[in-house]
């Protein structure tokens, strides 16, 4: 790379990557619960993917059933410490709150739920279900990500086997990989993935399925499987010069930036970032905080179709982040190293089928920006591949076909969830997936 | 603007707010900068008997997160010398001339150590005299506080003893530990008070510790009943108070007490009849400051109401105090919810249906909660408006065109002219007549 960002110090590093939304204290959290207004039927309830009984859990916070609270949290979302602090709840649960309806700030139900399950964390995870007696029967998971783990779990209350094979050397899926360091930490993920051990489930990682270990012997081996294998790498931009070093894939950017070992992260003085989704609005911030000095963002339509949510956008504002919006890449420019990118104007056209408004190009109109790193977020590639292995299984638009109760694929024995069946939405519409696949997988096998 | 001064039984002070006998008023130098602070009287800290304290002596109630709801204390009456205090009193009342100074006294039960305190009590200059008849705990056993209080002979015995030899007035505090408020006022007036204070302290203990088992307050582990003060005993302080001040063998100026936080609460102790109003807890939680906004509130309340001076709103409200048997039973109102307000927190349904008599119907539109009140069905309890954390949302409204009018004692009277006693069946026959269908 022609130009590395100039390292900071491991106190720096620890500060930008710090926490956004700290937890509340025992005091904060009860006087929070207590303005709570216990609806009936909530709408809370209703917004959260896994149906979480959000006002049972908050008044068990307020009067002090710590470990009540926690299960009624788990009863209904077995990776809720993540969806605690990564999931958007100003679109789900806290957006869908009464106060908002009264012009007064929600009830802090993120911060709440992450206040039940820290305690319940720090209070050495005590037992709170009961396992079913051992049916007799084993499913293989491939992918410990949110999915995996939570059809995992309610298998083995069910008293079925489960065991997760994971690619990656540290379990836990994009939890672990993927969510930005200043929502979740990798040892939070991790201490999720521990409840979910805990609960008698084998993970084997270091398995690629497919490539370390076969599909047909899984099959052979487990009487059912579940796929939680999330999506691929990042997409690539198909414009010239892509293979020059100092071009990555945000997946690939982030996962280094999770490993917290920030001094070693190479990142660029001057950063693009190509698209403007959540995901691209992580790496650009990471970015930042790695210490480039200028990010960019470059996005082929404007501020109006963008998928990032708003909030996220305001946070890479406040970054520092700079739009190049209406602005195509068209191609990487350097030899030995990334040296700027190539950039054309674009303008919207027609609304599409489903009412974006597409872009065109503006003859004459390229300009180049002088960078030394190109981060690549378009979106993430399906796990083709592995997917075509697996006879009977139909993959529509890249995503895999399910049953909408059963979870089942056009292969009985094969069931899936998460972001392989969703194209990619959220940890916690994941974790809603996989433990519902885990009930259409006990059915099926239990009758 | 309004003018807040008063006079209670002859004790004039220039606003109705008097710091009640309690620890903030215990020293000189706390009832200097009340008064400083703008407090229109003092009602000492009751002298008397030698006592010793204990630690621990208050316990808190908090709800739902916040603090202080009610107070409890197994504090005993001034621990300092009588001579102290009366000292204190004395020079207190030189330095404040147009301030209300009252000295609260308790002895033991002989008439002449009545009149010796009396005397030298008369002597300080203070303008009047209170007896605490209230003291629930600790002075009680001994005889005294509320075991006067609470037998109406002692009562009136003692403050006989005490105007014999009084030149100032004598307002006698009474205890709310007792079943019928009247008796005590009553013996009172017969003693010869020139005015009554209500309310002392409920006998009550705070809670009971879930790890350890101590109740609190805990006094090297061991308590026991103490009184409870603060807002929680607003609503009792404003029965007994109506009760009093309703009674006309009573009929005597009345300091209102009990969980008087600010001027909307006093603003309501004197349309109950109070005359002053004294407060303890919420100078306990938040100093003396506190007296700014209570006596600039009431007096913009009272401006923007129209009245010039207390005497117009003391007992405003008393008329509407009446038997049960005296209610319209023909009155019908039914609650409506302001669909456009609602929030669909739905507790309204909840409560109903749970808790009261299943007419509002929860329905889901657009995935929305709905919830509708079936009219018919509705017996007006209020309990939904009550629940309701919208303001204005629900309201209860009256449907009846206010023509009919038929109390309970009127329809007794009614069967009792048919040579008709009352039954089921007798009452069903009534309801029907006018549309009432209890389901
Ligand atoms: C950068 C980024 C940030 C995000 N931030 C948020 C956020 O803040 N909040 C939020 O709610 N969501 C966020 N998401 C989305 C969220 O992480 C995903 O929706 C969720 O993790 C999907 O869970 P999953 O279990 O389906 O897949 P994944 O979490 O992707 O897990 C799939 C697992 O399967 C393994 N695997 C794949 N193929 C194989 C194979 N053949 N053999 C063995 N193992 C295999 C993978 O290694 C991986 O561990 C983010 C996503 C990204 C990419
Ligand atoms: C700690 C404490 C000590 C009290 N001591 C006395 C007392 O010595 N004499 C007395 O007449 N009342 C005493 N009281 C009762 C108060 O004067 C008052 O009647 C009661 O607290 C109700 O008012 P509040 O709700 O404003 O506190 C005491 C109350 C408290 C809380």
């Amino acid at each position: 790379m022609q130009n590395i960002a100039p390292k900071l110090t491991h106190e720096q590093y620890e500060k930008n990557f710090a926490e956004i939304k700290p937890a509340l204290s025992p005091a904060a959290a009860i006087a929070e619960a207590n303005r709570c207004l216990y609806c009936y039927d909530s709408p809370c309830t209703k917004a959260c993917p896994t149906h979480i009984d959000i006002p049972a859990f908050i008044k068990k916070i307020a009067t002090r059933n710590m470990k009540g609270s926690a299960k009624t949290i788990l009863e209904s979302n077995w990776v809720a410490l993540t969806c605690a602090k990564a999931c958007p709840v100003a679109v789900l649960c806290e957006g869908a709150c009464v106060f908002n309806a009264k012009s007064e700030p929600p009830i802090e139900i993120g911060l709440l739920q992450r206040y039940a399950m820290d305690e319940y964390f720090s209070s050495g995870m005590p037992a709170l279900f009961t396992k079913a007696p051992a049916a007799g029967k084993s499913v293989g998971i491939i992918g410990s990500g949110p999915a995996g783990l939570a059809c995992a779990a309610e298998l083995a209350l069910h008293g079925v086997e489960a065991i997760i094979y994971e690619a990656k050397d540290i379990p836990g899926g994009l939890d672990t990989w993927g969510i930005a360091p200043y929502k979740v930490r990798k040892e939070d993920s991790l201490k999720e993935v521990g409840l979910i051990e805990s609960l008698g489930v084998t993970i084997k990682t270091g398995i690629k399925i497919g490539t370390n270990l076969q599909v047909d012997e899984l099959l052979s081996k487990h009487d059912a499987l579940f796929l939680g294998i999330g999506l691929g790498e990042s997409h690539e931009l198909a414009i010239e010069g892509e293979n020059t070093p100092g071009v990555i894939g945000a997946l690939q950017f982030i996962a280094d930036v999770k490993r917290e070992d920030w001094q070693n992260v190479v990142v660029g003085k001057r950063v693009a970032v190509i698209g403007a989704g959540n995901t691209a609005i992580d790496a650009a911030t990471e970015a930042r905080r790695l210490g480039a000095e200028q990010v960019l963002i470059v996005y082929r339509r404007s501020q109006h179709e963008m998928p990032a949510y708003g909030f996220e956008f305001d946070l890479a504002k406040t970054d520092g982040v700079q739009f190049y919006f209406l602005s195509a890449p068209v191609k990487v420019l350097g030899t030995e190293s990334v040296t700027g990118l190539k950039c054309i104007k674009m303008e919207l056209g027609e609304p599409d089928k489903q009412g974006r408004r597409s872009p065109k190009p503006v003859p004459g109109s390229e300009f180049i920006l002088e960078l030394d790193m190109v981060i690549k977020s378009i979106g993430q590639q399906t796990n083709a591949a592995f997917l075509q292995q697996l006879q009977d299984v139909v993959i529509e638009s890249g995503k895999v076909v399910v049953d909408d109760v059963t979870y089942q694929t056009g292969n009985p024995k094969i069931f899936a969830g998460g972001d392989c069946i969703n194209g990619g939405k959220e940890v916690v519409n994941a974790a809603y997936d996989g433990k519902r696949a885990a009930l259409g997988i006990i059915q099926f096998l239990l009758g | 603007m309004a003018d807040l001064s008063i006079n209670c039984a002859g004790i004039k002070s220039p606003n109705p707010f008097w710091l009640a006998s309690a620890p903030p008023s215990n020293s000189a130098y706390q009832n200097c900068k009340a008064f400083e602070e703008g407090w229109g009287g003092t009602v000492w800290k009751t002298i008397g008997e030698p006592v010793m304290n204990v630690c621990n002596r208050y316990g808190g109630l908090d709800y739902n997160g916040q603090k202080l709801m009610g107070l409890n204390n197994i504090e005993l009456i001034s621990d300092r010398d009588i001579a102290v205090n009366l000292k204190e009193m004395a020079e207190t009342k030189k330095m404040w001339p147009d301030r209300a100074v009252i000295a609260s006294l308790m002895v033991e039960s002989d008439r002449q150590v009545w009149h010796d305190i009396v005397k030298r009590t008369v002597d300080t200059g203070v303008d009047g005299i209170e007896l605490n008849y209230g003291c629930p705990h600790g002075m009680s056993e001994r005889g005294m506080g509320s075991a006067v209080g609470q037998v109406p002979e002692y009562c009136q015995m003692i403050t006989e003893w005490v105007t014999e030899v009084s030149t100032i007035p004598v307002l006698v505090k009474l205890t709310p530990n007792i079943g019928n408020i009247q008796g005590p006022a009553r013996a009172a007036k017969k003693g010869g008070a020139h005015g009554i204070s209500l309310i002392n302290t409920i006998n009550s203990i705070m809670g009971v510790n879930l790890d350890t088992f101590e109740t609190f307050p805990s006094v090297e582990g061991k308590g026991g009943h103490g009184g409870l003060a603060g807002p929680i005993v607003k609503p009792i302080a404003l029965n007994l108070l109506s009760q009093v001040a309703i009674d006309k063998e009573v009929n005597l100026p009345i300091s209102g007490i009990g969980g008087i936080s600010n001027w909307r609460d006093a603003a309501e102790f004197i349309l109950l009849g109070a005359n002053s109003v004294q407060v303890c807890t919420a100078v306990m939680h938040y100093g003396f400051r506190i007296i700014k906004d209570m006596t600039e509130g009431l007096s913009n309340w009272m401006d923007e109401k129209g009245f010039t001076s207390l005497d117009q709103v003391r007992g405003k409200a008393l008329h509407r105090i009446d038997d049960f048997g005296n209610l319209n039973l023909l009155f019908k109102s039914v609650a409506r919810i302001d669909q456009k307000k609602c929030i669909h927190c739905n507790l309204c349904y909840i409560a109903c249906n749970d808790g009261a008599h299943q007419c509002i119907d929860l329905s889901q539109e657009n995935g929305v909660s709905k919830t509708v009140v079936r009219e018919e069905d509705c017996v007006g309890c209020d309990l939904c408006s009550i629940v309701c954390p919208v303001e204005n949302c629900i309201e209860m409204v009256r449907i009846d065109d206010g023509a009919q009018h038929k109390t309970w004692n009127s329809l007794m009277s009614d069967f009792k002219a048919q040579n008709e006693s009352l039954s089921w069946e007798k009452l069903r026959e009534f309801q029907k007549k006018h549309g009432i269908e209890i389901h």
